[in-house]
């Protein structure tokens, strides 16, 4: 099963689950979605449940958070996180603060699912990583799924919870194959280890996460045993799972496609710094993007994004205390 | 007419090989008179004010604080008046050695001494070290200045460690024996290096205690009995209370003398090595549950399920070889525990009382204490009324 074809099957079952549940967002449904995650659902469901909006990103996710607040479990679909911006009004002043400002007399079940990530040659205006500005907000949980069970399943773990999930979708992973479990493996607040290991802790998230697996191969090889973890949740960051991890290993490279500076590997650094710094054998490292919008051209956008050869490099100065 | 001087590390005794800039207390430009502090020095004898032995303005401060550096390296430069300048003859005041050191630098002798000026912006050097290792050198009291650093800038890291070594990682899981020989090692080495210990023994009489607890047991079950031990150890504390400088801990040049007795008990484990968990408050304690103590942690010891707390707060240790132990034991002071007792095999002997050979049970007991903190006379203070407490076991 592909990634999207998982994202799929997580929405047709949310849509079976509950009769709240609906889709909205640009191109849903007679497209199929601009990444063809909802194709053939608006025929299967109709037009009430899998709906179109008009390019008009503030008013359709103001449209969701009034639905979430009327009563429904709505699935709003924006095409990237470059797009959001345009609600993010929306989704910061309305969805992350209304339970807050009510005294929490209202809740905003709400989900909001967006693209993200660079790669496919979409240049700069299509290709950002902000995860980093949702995990920000306090009032919204923001998650990730790197692992095929995760885009089953995280999606109905969204939709139970009270409050505006956000769910990226990092846009490298949706041709690729991969084993579904049965059932969801974790809360997706979880953290969960990927990978054991002794020597040093790579921590990444959605679309960096199978790079950090392959790096810890290519380190084994080497006689490096990294371990992998996957931090799944971006808001609440799970600390204890990853404290946990560097307390074992001394050692930790977060790998986040984000640009370097104030970077959510940047807060997590921060934290293993504030709570961990008597595990540490070597200074913290980040992998990141580099300080430029992304580039059009495949060989400056890989240039510019983390990659496999980056995180084992970095990984090996982290071993020799660099 | 003026010359310039230079300012060196003195030495302030025989074994001072190095001493620490902690501060300046004078600044460029200052104009001290001899006896006046120009810094604030630490050494192996504490913090030391630095005296100037000559009038004149301070040109120059070469180094930065906090820095280590030998004896008789230059620190500062002085601007004194001409001929008053030589330190030829050295007034009687003097320091021996410091005349020595300006004489002679110790490192290189062939240089003019001028040329003798550590780099101010240097690293500390072998004092740079990771967080995990600075940690595991404060629970292991490993002395880091001793070990050679592997990484950048000479940094020491967790595979410098001598626990923690290339062979240690390759076998995935050091082993735990040999971890803990090193901590004991690691602990009885800077025991034996920084503490002048004093010993004293005394053989008591506890024949009235022996009976005392013949009677006790007599009618209880193996599981009620009580050791002698157990009372030795309500002895012992109740015997401290009187002697403050035996309980505590010497930090920092400081002793700090602990409120509560907590003793800690040495334990040998089965399969090599020692635990030495404390029995909190045992002045508190009745004997029979000093007794239930000592039970559940040589039972915990072995399991190695021991509180943290138990393993770090002791103020004093026992160490009691039991029935199969030597007659007498010195023991070596668990830093930085000031005093540990040491409990010989109890045995039959004839004691003159009142003139007359008498059979009677005695046990040599030895004192190690930190000669820092105590002298021999108060340890032995201390052995006597241990002695007279074990007279009345059944006030105990």
């Amino acid at each position: 099963m592909t990634y999207r074809e998982a994202l799929s099957a997580g929405i047709e079952a949310a849509l079976n689950a509950d009769p709240r549940t609906f889709l909205m967002g640009e191109d849903v449904g007679r497209y199929g979605g601009c990444y063809a995650v909802s194709k053939g659902l608006l025929d299967k469901y109709g037009e009430t449940r899998i709906i179109d909006t008009p390019l008009c990103e503030s008013g359709f996710v103001g449209v969701g958070i009034g639905a979430a607040l009327g009563g429904m479990r709505p699935i709003v679909e924006i095409m990237t996180v470059n797009f959001s911006l345009l609600a993010m009004d929306q989704i910061v002043n309305t969805a992350a603060t209304l339970r807050h400002m009510s005294g929490g007399q209202f809740n905003v079940p709400v989900v909001f699912r967006m693209a993200c990530g660079a790669g496919k040659q979409l240049a700069a205006q299509h290709s950002h990583s902000w995860e980093n500005l949702y995990a920000h907000i306090p009032g919204l949980k923001v998650i990730s799924p790197g692992t095929h069970t995760d885009a089953r399943f995280m999606l109905a773990q969204a939709l139970a919870d009270p409050d505006p999930v956000i769910i990226f979708e990092h846009v490298m992973l949706l041709n690729e194959s991969g084993e579904v479990a049965g059932q969801a493996e974790a809360p997706m607040e979880k953290a969960l280890v990927r990978r054991q290991g002794q020597d040093v802790s790579l921590i990444a998230y959605g679309g960096n996460l199978h790079k950090a697996q392959a790096a810890a191969g290519q380190l084994a090889a080497e006689g490096i045993s990294a371990e992998v973890v996957d931090l799944r949740c971006l808001r609440p960051l799970d600390k204890a799972t990853l404290l946990a991890s560097v307390a074992k290993t001394h050692r930790a490279v977060i790998i986040d496609e984000g640009w370097h500076s104030g970077s959510l590997a940047g807060e997590i650094s921060a934290i293993i710094m504030e709570e961990g710094f008597w595990y540490l054998d070597a200074p913290v490292k980040r992998v990141c993007s580099a300080e430029v919008p992304i580039p059009y051209p495949a060989h400056l956008e890989q240039a510019a994004i983390p990659q496999v050869e980056t995180i084992v490099a970095m990984a090996k100065a982290v071993m020799e205390g660099r | 007419m003026s010359k310039i001087i230079d300012v060196t590390m003195p030495s302030l005794g025989a074994d001072m090989t190095e001493g620490t800039l902690v501060e300046w207390q004078a600044k460029p430009g200052d104009t001290l008179n001899k006896g006046d502090i120009i810094a604030l020095l630490e050494t192996q004898k504490g913090m030391i004010d630095m005296e100037v032995y000559q009038q004149g303005v301070i040109t120059e401060l070469l180094l930065e604080p906090v820095v280590s550096v030998p004896v008789g390296t230059v620190m500062a430069r002085m601007s004194v008046a001409g001929e008053a300048a030589r330190p030829a003859a050295p007034e009687a005041s003097y320091p021996v050695a410091q005349a020595a050191a300006i004489k002679s630098p110790p490192v290189t002798s062939d240089q003019s001494q001028q040329t003798v000026i550590p780099q101010p912006n240097r690293p500390r050097q072998g004092l740079l070290a990771s967080p995990v290792v600075r940690k595991l050198a404060a629970e292991q009291q490993l002395d880091l200045s001793r070990l050679s650093g592997s990484g950048p800038e000479g940094a020491i890291l967790l595979r410098d460690l001598p626990a923690n070594g290339p062979e240690a990682n390759a076998a995935g899981s050091p082993d735990p024996a040999q971890a803990m020989r090193s901590a004991i090692a690691a602990a009885m080495a800077k025991s034996k290096r920084e503490i002048p210990h004093y010993y004293l023994s005394l053989e008591i009489d506890i024949t009235r205690a022996q009976r005392w607890l013949a009677d006790f047991n007599a009618e209880r079950g193996p599981e009620e009995r009580i050791l002698l031990l157990a009372l030795l150890l309500k002895a012992v504390a109740r015997s401290l209370h009187k002697y403050p400088a035996l309980n505590g801990y010497y930090q920092q040049q400081t002793f700090t003398p602990n409120s509560a007795i907590h003793i800690g008990n040495v334990i040998s484990l089965r399969e090599g090595g020692l635990v030495v968990p404390a029995i909190h408050d045992v002045d508190q304690l009745s004997v029979e549950e000093i007794m239930v103590r000592l039970r559940d942690m040589s039972e915990r010891s072995r399991r190695g399920v021991l509180r943290s707390s138990e393993l770090l707060d002791a103020s004093i240790t026992v160490s009691n070889m039991g029935e199969r132990g030597s007659d007498l034991l010195f023991g070596v002071i668990y830093p930085p525990q000031v005093a540990i007792i040491g409990i010989g095999k109890p045995r039959k002997t004839m004691l003159i009382k009142d003139d007359q050979p008498e059979l009677a049970e005695v046990v040599t007991v030895s004192l190690a204490a930190d000669h820092r903190v105590s002298d021999g006379m108060t340890g032995a203070r201390f052995l006597n009324a241990l002695a007279n407490k074990l007279q009345k076991p059944e006030k105990l």
